[in-house]
């Protein structure tokens, strides 16, 4: 019955819970989205700015490049498993071009977080996640 | 009071389950109600001329007999098996409330009702256009009559014990002032979290409709009630079509049966509608008053220690004699469903969230809660392991 005390608030989570990374507004965003999780009442959104990224200087025309996050930061409230992924998401996505993004999974992401999360919780886990897919797909 | 009688107990050995407001647990007996019957007497009801069917059928009344003298009904065919509070009152709407009212009338309800007797309200507000008010409360979780709203209303659904607040609302006053400025409205109160912990009597109550589910009073899952006046059961259509609600059927028309038949369309749950019986003749075994006053004095033990942690706020009343086994909480910093994962990770099962009253946390301004609920199976050291636990996640979240 009992699951090992710390697995779900082991100090990574709480330190990015307490004091969470790219926590913010983007002004200049591309692109932002906002999710809700009606079973916590959290809600976090999120705002990435795109920039093209040349995939070689000597390519000859046409120039060859694909978008990739500049710039990302996210607001919200919520509990610690769904602003310490938010944090870690973000943190993660910096750089990373949409199409490795794209092809970032659910199961990428718990294992991102590092920690075993309960079917009930899955959704505070992922919802940065599928924010941040949402962002994507709107791009 | 009873632990030894529920054998979730013996079987998990360091349970702290303190959810019984989102389910009970069930009883022995209750447990091998129900394997009785399937082992046996199976059968289907009111249809086989042999002795195990006659016998199941026979339960089936037996039951609906002890729950229309548990709630005081005037009658037992005011009782109708359902499979929950939600569906009972989703009949109310659909087959009273539904056909009776006209665009631009108006409803009422209160801010602090579960979803499920706020949303169906709500929805019927939206299809037929009508005036959706609501009865808000004080700090305290006590609601405030609004003479205009009643006057007015074609029909009010209340509450009797908050899920959330733990508040007992003074039914039997508000149905009385509600008589006497509107003498038509129809009063539906939703007995879910009131039927299992106190003795309610219909007739006293003077409630048009009153809905509960079994599975809050140690009866298993998939079975409730919905009790109606007689004279307001008789004029409803019916709900669903089918097998077992029909007197005759013609190729162009049919002639339904009379209540409580007439809602009972298709199989029953049968197994459900036995363990209900047995449930109530558990509960009145051990007293309704005994058992009111066993969770009244765990609610003021609770609210004592919970009053010393620090940070911590406390919704809904803060006497004992004016709630249910029910309390709200908060801790500052600390987000409700971490509260309760931790709580959770040792066995301490509390629920956190909006408990499926999303108006009522939009009206407190916060987004969830954590609840802590009793049942007669809780001592007092239950409540002493919950605090330590609270204790505890203090200290992971350094809050
Ligand atoms: C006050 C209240 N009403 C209605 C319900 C709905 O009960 P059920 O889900 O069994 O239909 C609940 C249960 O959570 C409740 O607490």
């Amino acid at each position: 019955m009992k699951r090992t005390m710390n697995s779900a608030y082991r100090d990574e989570i709480l330190e990015h819970y307490r004091e969470p990374l790219n926590y913010g507004k983007l002004l200049s965003c591309t692109v932002s989205s906002k999710q809700t999780n009606p079973f916590c009442g959290d809600e976090i959104e999120i705002y990435v700015k795109f920039d093209k990224n040349f995939l070689g200087v000597l390519a000859n025309p046409p120039p060859r490049w694909t978008w990739a996050i500049q710039e990302i930061a996210f607001t919200g409230k919520g509990c610690a498993i769904s602003i310490a992924g938010a944090s870690m998401l973000t943190e993660y996505a910096k750089g990373k071009t949409k199409k490795e993004l794209t092809k970032f999974s659910q199961e990428d992401m718990l294992r991102l977080l590092g920690i075993e999360v309960s079917e009930t919780r899955k959704k505070c886990a992922l919802l940065g996640w599928s924010i941040l897919q949402d962002c994507l797909s709107n791009n | 009071m009873k632990k030894k009688d529920f054998p979730i107990f013996q079987n998990n050995k360091d349970l702290v389950y303190l959810d019984s407001a989102a389910t009970s647990q069930k009883p022995q007996v209750v447990l091998d109600a129900m394997m009785d019957y399937y082992k046996n007497y199976n059968a289907n009801v009111r249809r086989g001329l042999y002795p195990i069917a006659e016998k199941a059928t026979a339960k089936v009344e037996e039951a609906r007999d002890k729950v229309s003298e548990f709630i005081n009904a005037e009658d037992p065919s005011e009782i109708i098996f359902v499979r929950n509070a939600t569906e009972a009152i989703n009949i109310v709407v659909e087959s009273y409330t539904y056909p009776s009212i006209k665009e631009g009338e108006e409803i009422a309800t209160t801010i602090m009702e579960h979803h499920s007797n706020f949303v169906p309200w709500q929805q019927l507000a939206i299809k037929k256009f009508l005036k959706f008010g609501y009865l808000d409360f004080d700090h305290n979780g006590n609601l405030f009559f609004v003479d205009e709203l009643i006057k007015k209303a074609k029909s009010l659904a209340i509450t009797h014990v908050s899920n959330v607040l733990g508040t007992i609302n003074p039914i039997k006053e508000i149905i009385r002032n509600a008589r006497k400025i509107n003498k038509d409205i129809v009063i539906l109160v939703d007995g879910a979290q009131s039927v299992p912990h106190m003795k309610v009597d219909v007739q006293d109550l003077d409630c048009d409709f009153f809905v509960f589910s079994g599975h809050k009073m140690m009866a298993s899952t998939g079975i409730g009630v919905l009790y109606g006046k007689k004279k307001l059961l008789s004029r409803m259509e019916p709900f669903l079509y089918g097998g077992q609600m029909i007197q005759e059927v013609a190729i162009d028309r049919s002639t339904f049966a009379d209540i409580p038949y007439r809602f009972e369309a298709g199989t029953l749950d049968i197994a459900g509608i036995i363990s209900l019986g047995v449930a109530v003749d558990y509960l009145e075994k051990l007293g309704m008053e005994a058992i009111r006053n066993h969770e009244k004095k765990l609610t003021r033990y609770c609210l004592d220690q919970m009053e010393k942690i620090e940070g911590i706020t406390l919704y809904g009343p803060k006497n004992a004699e004016e709630k249910g086994g029910i309390i709200a909480f908060n801790i500052e910093r600390i987000h409700p469903h971490d509260i309760a994962q931790v709580l959770g990770d040792r066995n301490i099962c509390i629920r956190a969230g909006h408990h499926c009253a999303m108006p009522l946390h939009t009206r407190l301004g916060v987004s969830a809660t954590c609840r802590v609920s009793f049942g007669i199976y809780n001592e007092t050291e239950d409540v002493d392991i919950l605090v330590k636990g609270i204790q505890k996640v203090k200290k992971i979240f350094k809050a």
